[in-house]
């Protein structure tokens, strides 16, 4: 039996997970074993209906009122006892916060070796995994052992995929024996106001700051070129560390990671650190007085030269093609 | 109310432009490369020099590694650490669950000499092998709470209340000491060391503890590199007016 534990919010998995139930489904074929689900929190029950579509054949449930609030040694104790229950060979998650911080408390439980950030896994006595080192620039091979194999997958080791052959899925409630001491850490959720400002993670265009940006007072160019194109702003540790930007804005294996259409990176050196939380952008232009700089090598598009007057020409270039295009609007004739 | 701190680092080369990897794939190449620890924990080792400042008590740092390690315990005793404790490898890793066995005995046998800890503190994850384990492995043990992923910490009377950030905004717990707090980048902005800092660190006695290996089922066939795809670089222009330039390709891409 392989054991996919899944993240729902309202009962729909998030993508993540169904990724998780993808990898776990080709493994369950690969190993010709069944392959059940555990959702635990509120509206689990509601994601039966995408499980349809891979090859789940049963969805626990956890019947405590108390597992509706975020409680990590709560949930990874809920999933080792139904792990025993079911005679689990393998128990899978994410590798989001939650799921790794619930399969590390599993593991720890347990007292089973996990492996985090999984990108390959081939099923055997000891399974041979490939799994992420360094925020995924480096890579490793594995022999995970255990009677019970854990593992987390890395987020987009691969594309969730729904089977166009849907199955039945069953649902079971089962109640699991909770100690008080599984709840000494509850997580309560505080959802922040919504600032207005375009999130770095969901930003189409990020304008991203490095060392070669000078001061903090530099980052004005950056922040009009950001409000010219509707983007966020960024930056490097290296600007973090002096103080410039808030860590907030900071992009790469200890920051944030982004995805936008193009990410402009500015007076960026481009290490392995800072390319790991950029390299899911579109298309990378790079400024840099540096021509042999490694962010230069692994741009789409690149600039030589300093970026407060690369950055002023092209603010200036925008402001002259809008005004010259609401020129063009508003001297139209009318009709 | 005065309080004892300990933070676990890890040795890890500081790779910067690209990595290279010894002739057998076991390690990373480095041989022109200095050492650092996480930055996350930089920031576990800045909150312990904060907390002493401020409740009084004391503080000390613990890395499972190599003799050379010894650079990263008083590179965190420049910064205001007090003690440190070398549980000394001959270099090669030790997983996830080694590591934690290993933390776990130092722990107890630093309690059996009289000195228990209020707080025990990580980084949420190592910078190389990233396995997000030690800390919850650690704290499993001990039989402690602990939370993960920590970006803001307040201690007050035995409790800590702690924040940590999520999609859609942050989530608060509060924990009764002792306990684990696994710690982000961001929780705090790390001082620079002080010369006099430097030069007292320096001074200071590194205390040794001889740990046990154990085999804990995670071990490394090879290390590899990730394929990059073929790339080409499209220079726009060399430091002249490439204002225009620029502007078709945003055009290009529909972002104007
Ligand atoms: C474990 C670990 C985790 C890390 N995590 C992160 C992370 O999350 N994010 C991150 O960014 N870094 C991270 N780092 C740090 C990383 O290794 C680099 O040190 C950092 O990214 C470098 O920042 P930088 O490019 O701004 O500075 P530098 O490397 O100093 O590069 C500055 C660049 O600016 C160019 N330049 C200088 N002047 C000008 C000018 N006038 N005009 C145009 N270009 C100019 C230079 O040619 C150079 O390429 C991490 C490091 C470690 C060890
Ligand atoms: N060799 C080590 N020595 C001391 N602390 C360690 C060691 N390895 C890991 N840790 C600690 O455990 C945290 C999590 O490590 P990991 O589980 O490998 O991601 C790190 O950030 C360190 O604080």
């Amino acid at each position: 039996m392989i054991l996919a534990f899944i993240e729902q919010v309202d009962g729909a998995p998030t993508l993540l997970s169904l990724e998780v139930l993808t990898m776990a489904a080709r493994l369950a074929r690969n190993m010709d074993v069944p392959l059940d689900a555990v959702a635990i929190g509120p509206n689990g029950a509601a994601a039966r209906g995408i499980l349809t579509s891979y090859r789940v054949g049963t969805l626990h449930l956890a019947d405590d009122l108390r597992l509706a609030a975020y409680a990590p040694a709560a949930w990874a104790h809920t999933i080792a006892e139904l792990a025993d229950r079911i005679n689990a060979k393998v128990v899978i998650g994410t590798a989001s916060d939650r799921g790794g911080e619930v399969m590390a408390h599993l593991a720890a439980r347990m007292t089973l070796p996990l492996a985090a950030n999984c990108t390959e896994i081939v099923p055997g006595d000891a399974f041979i995994v490939t799994r992420q080192r360094w925020g995924g620039s480096l890579l490793e091979e594995a022999h995970l052992k255990g009677r019970v194999k854990l593992l987390t997958l890395a987020p987009h080791a691969l594309t969730a995929e729904a089977s166009p052959n849907r199955t039945e899925v069953a649902t079971q409630t089962f109640a699991p024996v909770l100690d008080d001491k599984d709840f000494r850490v509850r997580l309560i959720p505080q959802v922040e106001a919504d600032s207005g400002k375009i999130s770095l993670a969901q930003a189409r265009v990020v304008i991203g700051g490095g060392r070669g940006v000078g001061s903090a007072e530099g980052f004005a160019t950056l922040e009009e070129l950001a409000d010219l194109l509707g983007g966020a702003v960024g930056c490097s540790r290296v600007v973090t560390s002096l103080g410039w930007r808030p860590h907030a804005d900071q992009v790469g294996q200890t920051g944030t990671r982004i995805a936008p259409d193009l990410y402009i990176a500015c007076g960026i050196s481009g290490a392995i650190q800072h390319m790991v939380g950029c390299r899911a952008a579109k298309h990378i232009l790079a400024i840099n007085t540096d021509p042999t700089a490694p962010i230069v090598k692994q741009a789409d598009y690149a600039v030589i030269g300093d970026v407060q007057k690369v950055l002023s020409a092209v603010n200036a270039e925008i402001r002259r093609a809008k005004s010259g295009h609401e020129r063009m609007v508003t001297e139209a004739p009318a009709g | 109310m005065p309080m004892n701190v300990l933070v676990c680092v890890k040795r890890v080369p500081a790779t910067a432009g690209q990595i290279t990897l010894t002739p057998d794939a076991q390690e990373i190449d480095t041989r022109y490369l200095g050492f650092t620890i996480s930055p996350h924990e930089e920031c576990a080792v800045e909150e312990a020099v904060r907390m002493i400042e401020t409740h009084g008590g004391s503080s000390t740092v613990l890395t499972l590694g190599p003799e050379a390690a010894v650079d990263q315990l008083r590179d965190a005793m420049a910064l205001g650490i007090e003690r440190a404790i070398l549980l000394e490898t001959d270099g090669r890793e030790w997983d996830p669950v080694a590591t934690a066995a290993a933390i776990v005995e130092a722990i107890e046998a630093e309690r059996a000499a009289g000195r228990s800890y209020d707080l025990v503190m990580f980084g949420n994850e190592s910078a190389d092998s990233a396995g997000y384990q030690v800390g919850v492995r650690v704290a499993g043990t001990l039989d402690l709470p602990c939370v993960t992923g920590i970006k803001a910490i307040e201690i007050d009377q035995g409790r800590a209340a702690v924040r940590r950030q999520t999609e859609s905004g942050w989530e608060t717990a509060e924990v009764a000491l002792p306990a684990v707090l696994t710690v982000k980048e961001g929780l705090n902005l790390p001082r620079y060391p002080s010369l006099p800092g430097r030069l007292k660190a320096k001074k200071k006695e590194i205390e040794r503890i001889t740990p046990h290996w154990q085999d804990g089922g995670l071990e490394k066939i090879r290390l590899k590199l990730p394929v990059q795809a073929e790339h080409k670089v499209e220079i726009l222009g060399k430091n002249g007016d490439v204002g225009a330039e620029m502007v078709e390709v945003f055009q290009r891409l529909r972002l104007l």
